[in-house]
């Protein structure tokens, strides 16, 4: 038997930021007691009716504009039928054959090379509500029913777990850039379901299964892991594989049957009678599409040729939308941009992670950045110096040559006091001096550490390093 | 006071006036219901208590110089539509116990005219029957002939008014449940377009086909509270944005330069000859106001019932799957799990008629089935739109018979649910088509059962509907 080979498709919900549910005006947001945020259209009460949530829509073809999808003129809602206790209507509203986004796809990098996983669709759908299981009883939480759902479906395009985890993280930074989600992955923002089946090269597919709701990147990585293997090793054994639907027990590692093929709903799809379909005019769509932010990738190569930055630096600042507005905005106002992008790159996003906050929230503004680089390079302010600057700035903002000014911060450049310091240590310091006389390159580091001290760590360490060479010279 | 043959604008003008108060008024109508209803079963519950609270009201405000122009007359409403605190059962066992949370948009609307909510109607069970057989609590019996049906499935609103137990009623017509009613009790009822009244509260039956509508006992009065109902709404999309006219002050007394159609389909082997006799005698009437009179044609009237059903209950299979017993009403002892739960809570709480339509839907939406019946009869219904869309073209309005006969007695078609729904066959086409239709009284047949004439015009036409029906309602008078 030749080497099987698997073969992945997924489906992505995604939770989008609107302030009201898909249907009704009641509140989406996260963590409210349960069933605060419920009315009569999110409960199913008789008689109740939906209305659409227009900015839904919008951001759902939004999101279609960035990821290259067609959006056809017309679009409709439809019924999909199913029991279940966190199902309002015991139908979901959903889009079956009329989805408001065709084609499209997502570049991801995997195994070292770019490549487009290409996607079926995307719809809009209402999400369901919560149950939740106490000793004896269960309850439903209705807050989340109605909220916003996008599907995001794939091509069966995807060959790896790595390259589903790459897909995801894509496509993620994709939705985080044109701001239609938070993206959440704790409050429930994406869940994903996977098909996967596995096949010797050049042979049709073979049979898929589908692992449902798993609500973490990691999950579907191991998911996906564990079910190939799975697929695999029943197949190398003589066995068949049976079209089912599997969950993914997080806790045991594995994946267990849910219901087979013949135990499948039939969902009885037909069209909502009770909303109108979605027209999209031309010049509404064309509108939105000249708004879109510019795409990751498009940024990265902009940044370095308008910065002069490397392809790296561009890359890991055009990752995060937030940090990219920030470098931008810091790097217009610098001769040094390359400078601007180390200091983001590293003191930035380092103390961002230690403080699990984000760009956006800390009170450092771009220019303040972008001057603090300025002083270090006209030599006001030596690179230590500037970072228990930069530290303060990222803690209470403000004006860097103030901070410098208060806290007497200022590099020492004046030659005269710098030689009487090179004097003083070269006098307490006759071995290193010797030493170096001798040719111990490295006694010069040590001599130049201690005028550092006697200076509190103002002085311009490249002249007093200048200066006791010419004097030991 | 005698409340048996005053309409709603009569009431209105003896308020107007001083000659009475809503809350005499009101008692008048609480009375008959007492006297009466026991033998027709018209209502379902009567709240005679908060009615007289609303009248009360409605006589300060009218003594503080208030105006609405409902204030203080009473309606009865079926038991589908959704009043804020009160029961709407929709005469099924499933919602025992369900207190509505909200107004329907229509009531609102009614309520903010003044409007006094006295009692909700009998009809049959989710608004699926034609007799009111189908109400999972007891018949309506047709105040005309005791052992004869009232018709349905708003038969208690149509009792009701026939009988003197209201002035006025709402009830709801998705294949010709406020028409067919109307007629075999002898009252107005008009059927709006589709997207005319908003349907928001309206326990939905079949969505694309229920529309909410006046049972009176003049035109005028059904032109008054379509007025009032009518109109776009933010909470149904499905309600059109178009102007509403003052349809009672737009009423004719002639026909003068109206061109009236024959469509010859509605007029078919097996009905009732004293039903065609009347319907042409209306239609003579008609011409003699100075209505030209053509003949038209709906070729695919006759799969209009088929179209119908496939439509109705595939619509009705989701809309009633939320009555599972988890948020409100019925909930069924002794399950052991959620799905179990479903299964012994709808098994109890459904009626027969209302399973097997469920039954219906579910089988026509389902995978492999779904081409065969679903979108074959949505094809039908396009054709059957067509149909009217030429007629009208010709003419502005068409007169048919409401049903093929008059009230058929109580027991006579429980055991035949096909005859049930082939006694459809002139009502449903309306609501496929979505155009607008009213009956009005035009005769009685040997028996004293009432026969009505059912003026059908096109979607959005309720003036022209309403103005032939009014002349035609003068000219016998």
């Amino acid at each position: 038997m030749s080497k099987l080979a698997s073969t992945i498709g997924l489906e992505v919900h995604v939770q989008l930021k609107t302030r009201s549910k898909m249907f009704c005006a009641c509140a989406t947001a996260f963590g409210a007691p349960p069933n605060t945020q419920v009315c009569p259209v999110c409960l199913g009460y008789p008689g109740a009716m939906p209305v659409m949530n227009g900015e839904a829509v919008r951001l759902t073809v939004l999101t279609g504009l960035m990821l290259g999808c067609t959006i056809p003129p017309r679009a409709k809602f439809d019924r999909k039928s199913y029991f279940y206790p966190d199902m309002p209507k015991n139908y979901q509203i959903s889009q079956y054959d009329m989805p408001l986004c065709l084609g499209g796809g997502v570049e991801i990098e995997a195994g070292g090379r770019t490549r487009t996983v290409r996607l079926t669709r995307i719809h809009l759908e209402e999400d369901v509500a919560k149950n939740m299981h106490f000793e004896t009883t269960s309850g439903v939480d209705f807050n989340r029913a109605g909220v916003p759902l996008m599907e995001i479906v794939t091509e069966p395009d995807l060959h790896s777990p790595e390259e589903a985890m790459a897909f995801l993280l894509a496509l993620k930074q994709m939705l985080l850039y044109v701001g239609v989600s938070d993206c959440n992955l704790e409050q429930g923002n994406v869940r994903c379901d996977v098909n996967a089946s596995v096949a010797a090269p050049g042979d049709p597919l073979g049979v898929k299964t589908e692992i449902k709701n798993m609500n973490t990147f990691k999950g579907v990585f191991h998911a996906l892991g564990y079910e190939i293997g799975r697929q695999i090793a029943v197949l190398e054994a003589g066995g068949r594989i049976v079209q089912e639907t599997r969950r993914w027990d997080v806790d045991a590692g594995v994946t267990a049957s849910m219901r087979t093929k013949e135990n499948e709903h039939d969902y009885r799809y037909f069209p909502e009678p009770d909303l109108a379909p979605v027209e999209l005019d031309a010049a509404l769509v064309e509108g939105w599409r000249r708004g879109l932010p510019e795409a990751p990738r498009e940024r990265r190569q902009r940044m370095v040729r308008a910065y002069g930055i490397p392809d790296y630096d561009a890359g890991v600042l055009a990752a995060d939308r937030p940090v990219a507005d920030f470098f931008e905005a810091a790097a217009r106002g610098s001769k040094n941009p390359k400078a601007v992008s180390n200091w983001i790159m590293t003191e930035m996003l380092r103390l961002l992670s230690e403080r699990e906050t984000d760009i956006r929230n800390v009170p450092v503004a771009p220019r303040a950045l972008a001057r603090l680089v300025e002083m270090v390079d006209a030599g006001t302010l030596n690179s230590n110096k500037a970072k228990e600057v930069f530290a303060v700035l990222f803690e209470q903002g403000g004006d860097p040559d103030r901070i410098v000014g208060e806290r007497g911060l200022a590099q020492v450049s004046d030659e005269a006091a710098i030689e009487g310091m090179v004097d003083k240590v070269v006098r307490e310091n006759e071995k290193s001096a010797a030493d170096y006389r001798n040719g111990k390159q490295a006694a010069l580091q040590f001599l130049v550490g201690q005028v550092m001290r006697l200076s509190r760590g103002k002085a311009n360490p490249s002249m007093a390093a200048e200066l006791l060479r010419k004097r030991l010279g | 006071m005698d409340v048996k043959s005053l309409t709603l604008t009569g009431a209105g003008e003896l308020l107007a006036r001083g000659d009475c108060t809503s809350v005499e008024l009101v008692t008048a109508v609480a009375d008959a219901i007492r006297r009466t209803d026991a033998a027709i079963g018209a209502y379902l519950t009567v709240d005679e208590e908060s009615a007289l609270s609303q009248a009360r009201a409605a006589d300060e405000a009218r003594a503080a110089g208030r105006m609405g122009r409902l204030l203080g007359l009473p309606v009865a409403v079926k038991d589908v539509l959704n009043v804020r605190g009160q029961p709407c059962t929709c005469a099924s066992r499933i919602l025992q116990g369900y207190l509505s949370p909200y107004d329907a948009t229509a009531v609102a609307r009614l309520r903010a005219e003044g409007a006094v909510m006295l009692g909700r109607t009998n009809m049959d069970e989710f608004a699926m029957g034609s007799s009111t057989e189908n109400s999972a609590f007891h018949p309506t019996r047709n105040p005309h002939a005791a052992d004869h049906v009232a018709g349905g499935s708003s038969g208690g609103s149509a009792a009701a008014v026939a009988a003197g137990e209201a002035l006025a009623a709402i009830g709801t017509d998705t294949g010709g449940s406020i028409r067919q009613p109307a007629s075999f009790c002898g009252c107005v009822g008009l059927k709006p377009s589709y997207g005319r009244v908003s349907r928001y509260g309206l326990t939905a039956f079949a969505s694309s086909l229920d529309q909410i509508g006046p049972m009176t006992r003049s035109v005028r009065d059904a032109a008054l509270l379509l007025e009032v109902m009518a109109g776009r709404d933010p909470m149904d999309s499905t309600a059109v944005d178009a102007a509403v006219p003052p349809y009672a002050a737009r009423l004719r007394e002639d026909l003068r330069g109206v061109r009236l159609g024959r469509p010859r389909e509605y007029f078919v082997d097996g009905m009732s000859a004293e039903v065609a006799a009347a319907v042409d005698a209306a239609t003579r009437r008609c011409r003699d106001l100075g209505a030209e009179i053509v003949e038209v044609s709906l070729p695919h009237t006759e799969y209009a019932v088929a179209a119908y059903y496939i439509i109705a209950t595939a619509e009705a299979s989701a809309n009633l799957a939320r009555f599972d017993g988890v948020r409100y009403g019925f909930r069924a002892a002794g399950a052991t799990d959620p799905i179990d739960m479903y299964g012994k809570t709808r098994a109890q709480g459904f009626g027969a008629e209302v399973k097997r339509r469920i039954i219906l839907g579910t089988y026509v939406l389902s995978s492999g089935y779904y081409d065969a019946y679903y979108l074959s009869a949505q094809k039908m219904r396009t054709l059957i739109r067509r149909d009217f869309d030429a007629a009208f073209e010709r003419c502005d309005a068409l007169l048919t018979p409401v049903t093929p006969t008059t009230a058929f007695r109580l027991g006579e078609k429980t055991s035949d649910p096909l005859a049930m729904y082939l006694g459809d066959i002139f009502t449903v086409t309306a609501n496929l088509a979505g155009i607008c239709g009213l009956s009005v009284p035009c005769g009685a047949d040997a028996g004293g059962l009432p026969i009505g004439l059912q003026i059908l015009g096109p979607a959005f036409g309720e003036e022209v509907v309403l103005s032939v029906g009014h002349a035609f309602e003068r000219s016998r008078a």
